[in-house]
């Protein structure tokens, strides 16, 4: 039962882009049509569930039995950047087109906050590895949703008749700024 | 370019939040007061200045092939020294920005400059580089907490002008968004009557 | 670029002794700061005993036990002047808050009574649940001297005393069930 607490609580109440500001980047940049934000999603939940998971064995076996705790941010950012080299590889051998969609944000995902924010929250949290990967898996979830709600907005925005100084970025955050105060109604939900 | 337009470009010309839209994480998650602004800011240009200065230290010596990971370790080092020098000697903000201050090693500020400028300028050039950005960047950051700290807590660095609550909407969430939004359309608007 | 060719031999030193060095250096941060970072925490935690207890002279800090509840612990501090206990601060917690988990440091009088409670760390709302904060709103002011065994520790609609924070009661409501738990677990204590 209180994995779906985690859950919903993951991708409504604290939803990862738009109650935590992590995955800032990627959301502007990759939610104006829908085919990229939802090939987007699906790389991120696919990568922060992989991070998640060795990041957090790496902590509890190693870092922490050996009392270097302090190398974690170094630590866990080369195992993402490594795993999405692999992803990268992995990818292009599998799914050439699917490669070529994603084309530049793979690598992005790097920099991608909420891959290294998710790790972290999992530690910080004290969750054991079982809440850790469905955590991870429910944020993900949260991005991929915020980002196709979000990118089937601006669909229908190419349409409208915005003012100059507001096209691209400053439209793009007012929106956001609407969408988050409609997802502040899912707060009392987890009680 | 010379120096000095080294140094200015961060501030407005190519601020990296307001006109590059980069590290916008950071400005929207720890701007709700305008000190944790100032505070990020800083700690984020002292990582910046340190890498830009490391990186165009070891460049010759770092191969191709893997100076996007060697970049990151470093970057990575210092993250952790502002880490743990703010926790030891500013504490309570080192708890308000939380999360974020691990996050700055993910700031697409600090690995962009180390791949566009200091991986290939001189030692004094990636330095001034690294301030000149900072700086933009601790500006953006600070306007942004003044702006949602008048709104909503109707206070400006914990000095309240009004007794109770402002327009809360502005510490939350939303209000970053739509803050910064505007923020950002004023300065298209600025550079356009610059041309 | 770079004057070092990308052979595997270059790649895999460089990336070894820049990860040493950064490593390195970082491990001597860590050790300089790791006074600091101690003290800091200790000082955050006497300040906030402090707050809820008389005066005393010992160290709190070292004196304190654990007791384990409901699935995690509570802390109590005693706190002595001459020897003599004039006040225990317990380290409470509720997971009823509104944005999840609360913190409360609880200041009990040997008699069983409130001196005062500190919030030490909370996550609800700013401008509704965040005025249990002593700072924000009076709210914790009624708590004090209060005994639990005849002060119902229930918000009133729910048929207690607690004056709820307005347009907050579900904060209200994880509040009182923190210092439920303190007290109930130092009544407890108290007799063994």
């Amino acid at each position: 039962m209180e994995y779906v607490l985690l859950i919903i609580s993951a991708v409504f109440v604290n939803n990862i882009v738009l109650t935590r500001f992590l995955g800032i980047c990627p959301f502007l940049g990759v939610s104006n049509r829908l085919s990229t934000a939802s090939g987007m999603g699906g790389a991120v939940i696919f990568v922060m569930t992989l991070a998640t998971l060795v990041t957090y064995l790496v902590n509890t076996y190693v870092l922490v039995p050996l009392g270097i705790g302090f190398l974690q941010t170094i630590t866990y950012i080369l195992i993402i950047a490594a795993l999405v080299q692999m992803v990268e590889i992995i990818l292009k051998k599998v799914s050439p087109p699917l490669y070529q969609a994603l084309g530049v944000y793979l690598p992005l995902i790097t920099t991608n906050c909420t891959i290294l924010g998710v790790a972290i929250l999992v530690i910080q949290n004290k969750f054991n590895l079982m809440q850790s990967v469905v955590f991870a898996i429910a944020n993900a979830l949260g991005f991929t949703l915020a980002l196709i709600v979000f990118s089937g907005i601006r669909e229908q925005l190419e349409f409208s008749n915005i003012p100059k100084p507001l096209r691209g970025a400053p439209i793009a955050l007012i929106l956001a700024g609407l969408l988050s105060l409609a997802f502040m109604g899912f707060a009392g939900i987890v009680k | 370019m010379n120096q000095w337009e080294n140094f200015t470009k961060g501030f407005i010309r190519q601020n990296p939040v307001l006109v590059l839209l980069l590290g916008l994480c950071p400005t929207l998650g720890v701007t709700s007061s305008a000190l944790n602004g100032l505070g990020m800011g800083v700690a984020t240009a002292f990582v910046l200045i340190m890498s830009n200065a490391a990186i165009a230290l070891i460049k010759d010596f770092i191969p191709d092939k893997v100076r996007i990971p060697a970049f990151v370790v470093v970057i990575a080092s210092f993250v952790t020294m502002v880490d743990l020098g703010m926790a030891g000697f500013v504490p309570a903000l080192h708890a308000q920005l939380g999360l974020f201050i691990p996050l700055i090693v993910v700031n697409c500020i600090i690995l962009g400059r180390a791949e566009a400028f200091a991986s290939k300028n001189t030692l004094l050039a990636s330095i001034i580089d690294g301030a000149g950005m900072g700086l933009g960047f601790t500006f953006a950051l600070t306007l942004l907490g003044s702006i949602r700290e008048i709104l909503g807590s109707g206070a400006l660095f914990g000095f309240k002008f009004i007794s109770g609550d402002a327009m809360l909407v502005f510490v939350l969430a939303p209000g970053a968004f739509l803050v910064l939004g505007y923020l950002i359309a004023v300065v298209n608007i600025l550079q356009k009557q610059e041309k | 670029m770079s004057k070092t060719p990308s052979t595997f031999l270059n790649m895999a030193l460089t990336l070894f002794i820049v990860t040493l060095l950064s490593s390195t250096g970082v491990g001597g941060i860590y050790e300089s700061t790791k006074e600091p970072i101690a003290q800091a925490a200790f000082a955050k935690k006497t300040r906030a005993i402090e707050l809820v207890v008389p005066a005393f002279d010992n160290s709190p800090l070292d004196e304190k036990h654990v007791i384990k509840i409901d699935g995690d612990e509570l802390v109590f501090y005693p706190a002595k002047k001459d020897g003599v206990l004039v006040g225990t601060a317990v380290e409470t917690f509720t997971d009823k808050g509104f944005g999840g988990r609360v913190k409360l440091m609880v200041g009990l009088l040997p008699d069983g009574s409130i001196k005062d409670i500190v919030v030490i760390e909370h996550k609800e709302t700013p401008g509704l649940g965040d005025k249990m904060e002593a700072k924000k709103s009076s709210f914790t002011k009624q708590f004090q001297g209060k005994n639990l065994s005849d002060f119902k520790l229930a918000v009133k609609k729910d048929g207690g005393d607690v004056d709820a924070i307005t347009a907050a009661t579900i904060s209200s409501r994880a509040f009182c069930d923190a210092v439920k738990r303190a007290y109930q677990t130092y009544t407890k204590d108290m007799q063994q």
